[in-house]
């Protein structure tokens, strides 16, 4: 992978925030979903056909890629009236994301600017 | 620090940032304007900051680089528009190589900051627009920005084992 490509979310992204790696982790610590990103992996899919490969019923394939969605692992794309589930986001998706890591980037910065201020002037307690 | 608020638009690829500090704004400027200040918030702390040249003037320049944990480093400038001491600071952010030149195939921001006393303290508020929407998106769709790939990078070795 170019070094390029990694840069941008690395420099912008302070660590990634509890939550996120909670989810993250969820989202992998069940067999079908893992099945399920594979298979978004090597193509995209529709829900339905994704359904088709699992014994479980359709609403509960739906939950398992919800998970994966909330993950940021596979993204819902729109070709023609079909939704399917890829793990390459759309250009609207990447704008969203690199907004949000901008977003999660200055609030680290807001509250180091606070510690900071903290530190110069100790008398000064929370608002 | 409180009223904290950080609000997304995602049409108009626009961040803005609010927060109150319990410090003058001549105080609160200095932590922008003092390169030893910002050095120590402008960056995380898993990627802190340097920075080498910093002339916080209209038309001047500022240049950083923030290290990573294995010693890889990440450039960066400002371009600095305008500077009113100490109410209101713009300038553009971008990327840079290792040398200095500036990258042109990655998002530069545009970035205003207002600092208003209030009570005995002071309100900041942080306006970062990507300047060109459309040239973003151009970038976007040349796979110069992909969050994916790099998380799913990490997640190759978690996958091979499961």
């Amino acid at each position: 992978m170019p070094r390029r490509v990694l840069s941008y979310n690395q420099m912008v992204v302070d660590a990634l925030s509890d939550e996120a790696v909670n989810r993250l982790f969820h989202a992998l610590a069940d067999s079908t979903r893992r099945d399920i990103l594979r298979r978004a992996a090597a193509g995209e899919l529709s829900v339905s056909r994704l359904a088709e490969a699992y014994p479980m019923s359709f609403a509960a394939v739906q939950k398992h890629v919800a998970v994966l969605e909330a993950a940021g692992l596979v993204f819902k794309v729109r070709r023609g009236r079909e939704q399917l589930v890829s793990t390459a986001p759309d250009a609207v998706d990447q704008a969203h994301r690199a907004l949000d890591a901008l977003a999660e980037a200055w609030e680290g910065r807001l509250n180091r600017m606070s510690d900071l201020l903290r530190q110069e002037t100790p008398g000064n307690g929370p608002r | 620090m409180s009223v904290k608020s950080i609000d997304k638009d995602y049409d108009t690829l626009t961040i803005t940032a609010l927060a109150e500090f319990e410090a003058a704004p001549e105080q609160v400027w200095e932590l922008w304007a003092d390169p030893r200040k910002l050095e120590r918030w402008w960056g995380p702390p898993t990627h802190p900051a340097t920075v080498p040249q910093h002339d916080l003037t209209p038309g001047g320049t500022v240049t950083y680089f923030m290290t990573g944990p294995d010693g890889e480093t990440y450039h960066g400038w400002w371009e600095v528009i305008s500077v009113e001491r100490p109410e209101k600071l713009r300038f553009r952010d971008g990327f840079a190589e290792e040398d200095g030149t500036r990258r042109d195939d990655m998002p530069i921001s545009d970035v205003t900051v207002t600092f208003a006393a209030r009570d005995r303290g002071t309100v900041v508020e942080v306006v970062t627009a990507f300047a060109d929407r459309e040239q973003m998106e151009e970038q976007i769709s040349m796979g110069a920005i992909d969050g994916v790939a790099c998380a799913m990078s990490q997640m190759d070795a978690i996958l091979a084992d499961a």
